[in-house]
């Protein structure tokens, strides 16, 4: 899931070291300071007519010929015994082609863990774990008959005790969730089992010497509920499995590859015979990065013998798929009068839905990343309860640690009497930094944010009555890994590219681009597809920010192996050394004094001799990306809190984030204000609410409400670049820091303008309300 | 059991057997072919299934297929004249109002039904104009700024 990479850790993939090497994994750097022609301009994405004209085909929008509509048939109970299924009744229905429960999905993970534990959410085996569990599943000919055939289907539980809250499923009696999970990272190793599935421990110094030098110490818990990705586009997968084994999948998702992987050893195939294609994605922000009902539409369609078809309704996505932690966290920071930082502890208490995670952990690695400290230490406990499996939800965990941490910082600052900005500038980490989870930083972005907004009119400009202001920083480490593109020359003269990273936000155009500026051929001569996973080699997910930042690694280095061809096809129609051939402007070029006066070769006409020099032209490049180069941010926010009714409203936004070099500026700015907005979504108002019975109560977005256009000023973004050196264009990840800062900075401007220190996310008028009253008492 | 309906459909006349419970929405998507139209929620919450119906912006996931005799329903397959984009739909790509796009559909219904009427709005008055329709991409300010440039545009500001 999370890969960490480090600035100064250039990728070491060997080039065979011949004298044309074929590029992987190697670049020049001083490109980072080259004149761009193509890269930094916002030309128009291939995609936008499609989707401007409802062309464009999202996972619900694919049917197969014959197709039956799948459904599934879910726990009522957070936490029950599943004594018995009877599906007889359904099974008779006319129309019913296939029912299946568990039984259908035999275990074929062999051990391991976490893929037993997808297969165990996909469906559930002895007990019912969460409400919204799936228990069963049938295809029949239409909508009407499968709704039909789960009432047919006779499912006899035996209830048990639920916890669903994080701190209470820690506590001894606690309902137990799974009888074989055992503390990991204790010693010595607990006998018995419990909920609480990990410990882990990250920092360096001795944090309790720390705090003795401190002069001011702050010490306070905090809380943050879940939220859900909130997705527009429901999950929907249609599969089509065939007699002889060999099978499709056509669905939304952010890595086909993966999902083909996966499915295919839940369901015993051969990854090679499930050529899977990626729909255009209607959002995903992590939650499809999980699988949920793709493997019961290829096990329904293989058991029916006819494509099958499930789309979920948005209560199913909300009651089984997506949600991050809920968490509660105690943060401890220590600092001399003058502004240094001594000490910092937290720990973080965070669950993982109804199945063992990390995210506590990654909550302890990113709490202190911002931060140059000597002493820092966090702990984490990662905890099981009865809600939906927890998925992964952009820069996942840090906006919740970054909650607790930057207020804290804030609250510090204010103590010792230090401007906030001026308190992080002094402490902010940088170039040779050992960060708080372990690596040593490269050049990184947190330094020239906190300068900006400290320069920024925002910070200066006045504030009304109720309005407070609050800045924030945050981190995320971003992903490289497994890439692979294809650069493929047409006889026309014109390039088609395959990039298999499920393009999210607009990354065909980013990808393009880098492509175009490569060869030096204009934006529009370049067109890239995302390819499906029998014509491409494996590529991970869109997923920790890596999707642009990886695939034009891997397009720029398959573009140079084009390049290496075309210079050999001119070479051979010149009959001239190779190494006699240079490449600019879209065409070869002869150099030194016996050739310099031939007219140049164009890509388009080199193109058209292509099939009499030794045929089609292309290039190709497959890497494991890695430097994906940490990300770093700072939001500025003004809200105004009615003190009567407690609603906040946000007032003016500022972004300003490292994007290492932008390809192109607009989908950077996107990236910026889409996870601002939805910060601000969990810092005011999302939030899962669960009744005493474990059941979800708001299961819907009437109840769970996202930011509406009239909730939401501008969104105002500064790109900063400070190049990345180990992507040949320096460019960053930027998907995911954006999300970090909001929950903090609007938790300060809430506290700067209410007078009262916020330590519950979100804070929704009610909570606001009782905090105001609480204080007034 | 269906029942027959002759209505138009983006200026065509169109002729469709429903049952008497399904809605619109499905009636586009499974029987027209149209789908365009996305299902967010199904409960009129997310605006992307938005269509215009006798000038009206309806969810068309609220409203039956049953209903729709004699009435004129406009799409965003309707949305563009041949190959020329409707000016709003022409902002919306060069403002990269967009990321995923499923959402986008609706709100160029959304804004196409805001700008018949007022066709000079101000910030807040989109805002509140759009404000049926839920994207999770973009903050919304990408959106705004389209819309205002289209405003303009159509106005021949």
């Amino acid at each position: 899931m999370v890969t960490l990479n480090e600035n100064n850790n250039p990728s070491e993939a060997a080039a065979p070291t011949t004298s044309e090497p074929h590029v992987n994994g190697t670049h020049n750097s001083d490109l980072v300071k080259r004149d761009f022609k193509v890269i930094g301009s916002r030309p128009r994405r291939p995609d936008g007519i499609d989707k401007v004209t409802g062309r464009a085909r999202y996972g619900a929008d694919f049917n197969f010929p014959g197709q039956l509509v799948g459904l599934v048939l879910r726990s009522p109970h957070a936490h029950a015994e599943i004594v018995k299924i009877d599906t007889s009744k359904a099974e008779k229905l006319p129309g019913v082609k296939a029912v299946i429960t568990s039984a259908d999905l035999p275990d074929h993970t062999g051990g391991d863990r976490n893929m037993f534990d997808i297969l165990e959410n996909c469906m559930a085996r002895k007990k019912a774990l969460y409400d919204g569990h799936a228990v069963a599943a049938v295809a029949a000919v239409d909508a009407a008959t499968a709704r039909k055939a789960l009432k047919l289907i006779d499912v006899k539980y035996k209830l048990l005790p639920h916890v669903t809250d994080v701190d209470e499923a820690l506590k001894p009696g606690a309902p137990l969730i799974h009888d074989n999970v055992f503390t990991e990272g204790v010693e010595p190793k607990p006998t018995k089992p419990s909920n609480w599935c990990k410990r882990a421990e990250y920092g360096h110094g001795d944090v309790d010497a720390g705090f003795r030098d401190a002069d001011v110490v702050i010490s306070r818990s905090y809380k943050t509920e879940q939220t859900h990705q909130g997705y527009i586009e429901p999950h929907s997968v249609s599969a089509s499995v065939s007699p002889d084994g060999m099978a499709e999948m056509w669905m939304c998702t952010q890595g086909h590859f993966v999902f083909r992987n996966q499915c295919a050893q839940l369901l015993g195939m051969e990854a090679s015979k499930l050529r899977t294609t990626s729909s255009e994605i209607g959002g995903g922000f992590g939650g499809k990065t999980h699988l949920w009902v793709e493997p019961l539409a290829l096990a329904l369609s293989r058991k029916a013998n006819r494509p099958v078809k499930i789309t979920m309704t948005r209560e199913e996505v909300f009651r089984c798929t997506g949600p991050t932690s809920s968490a509660s966290m105690d943060v401890k920071i220590g600092a001399k009068k003058d502004g240094t930082i001594t000490a910092a502890f937290a720990e973080l208490r965070f669950h993982g839905g109804a199945f063992p995670g990390m995210w506590a952990e990654l909550g302890a690695m990113t709490a202190f990343a911002c931060y140059d400290l000597k002493n820092v230490k966090t702990v984490s406990k990662d905890v099981i309860v009865n809600r939906p499996k927890t998925a992964a939800y952009r820069a996942p965990s840090s906006p919740i640690a970054a909650f607790a941490v930057e207020s804290a910082v804030d609250e510090l600052a204010k103590a010792i009497g230090m401007d906030p900005v001026d308190f992080r500038i002094k402490n902010a980490a940088k170039e040779g930094t050992k960060s708080s989870y372990g690596p040593v930083y490269g050049p990184i972005g947190i330094g020239p944010t906190l300068a900006a907004a400290k320069n920024h009119p925002h910070m200066k400009a006045p504030l009304g009555k109720n309005q407070g202001r609050g800045m924030a920083c945050g981190f995320w480490f971003n992903f490289g890994g497994q890439t692979c593109v294809d650069v493929n020359v047409t006889p026309d003269g014109f390039v088609n590219v395959a990039q298999g990273t499920v393009d999210v936000g607009g990354s065909r155009a980013s990808i393009a681009m880098a492509v175009a500026e490569e060869l030096g051929l204009p934006y529009e001569s370049v067109r890239s597809n995302v390819a499906d996973t029998a014509t491409l080699g494996h590529n991970d997910m869109t997923d920790g920010s890596r999707g642009t930042f990886s695939s034009s690694m891997a397009a720029i280095f398959a573009t140079r192996n084009a390049i290496k061809v075309l210079r050999e096809r001119a070479a051979k129609t010149w009959e001239i050394p190779v190494g006699e051939v240079e490449w600019k402007d879209g065409a070869a070029h002869a150099k030194g004094v016996h050739h310099g006066n031939r007219p140049p070769l164009t890509l388009k006409e080199i193109a058209a001799q292509a099939g009499n020099t030794g045929g089609p032209v292309a290039g190709h490049a497959e890497i494991t990306a890695d430097g994906a180069g940490v990300s770093f941010a700072t939001h500025i926010a003004d809200v105004e809190t009615d003190p009567e009714t407690g609603r906040s409203l946000v007032k003016r936004y500022t972004v300003i984030q490292d994007a290492g070099k932008a390809l192109h500026p607009s989908y950077v700015e996107g990236q910026f204000q889409g996870g601002a907005a939805q910060g601000i979504g969990w810092a005011l108002n999302e939030e899962y609410v669960y009744g005493k019975d474990g059941r979800l109560q708001n299961a819907g977005f009437l109840d769970y409400r996202i930011p509406v256009c009239s909730d939401l000023p501008m969104i105002d973004t500064q790109i900063l670049e400070i190049p990345n050196p180990n992507h040949p264009y320096g460019v960053r990840g930027v998907g995911e820091t954006s999300i970090v800062p909001p929950l903090a900075a609007l938790g300060i401007a809430v506290t700067n303008a209410t007078g009262v220190r916020q330590t519950h996310v979100p804070m929704s008028p009610p909570r606001v309300l009782k905090s105001i009253k609480s204080k007034a008492k | 059991m269906g029942v027959l309906v002759k209505t138009t459909v983006n200026g065509d006349a169109v002729e469709f057997t429903c049952d008497e419970g399904e809605v619109l929405l499905d009636v586009l998507r499974n029987r027209l072919g149209l789908t365009g139209a996305k299902e967010g929620c199904g409960t009129g919450d997310c605006g992307a299934c938005s269509v215009i119906l006798d000038g009206r912006l309806v969810c068309s996931c609220l409203v039956l297929g049953a209903e729709m005799n004699g009435k004129k329903v406009e799409t965003i397959e309707g949305m563009a004249e041949g190959q020329k984009l409707h000016p709003l739909q022409q902002a919306f790509i060069d403002h990269a109002a967009l990321q995923c796009g499923v959402c986008t559909p609706g709100f160029l219904m959304a804004a196409d039904a805001l700008l018949r009427k007022n066709p000079d709005p101000t910030e807040e008055e989109i805002r509140f104009g759009l404000a049926g329709n839920l994207c999770r991409c973009t903050g919304y300010d990408k959106i705004v700024r389209a819309v205002q440039a289209a405003a303009k545009e159509m106005r021949g500001a």
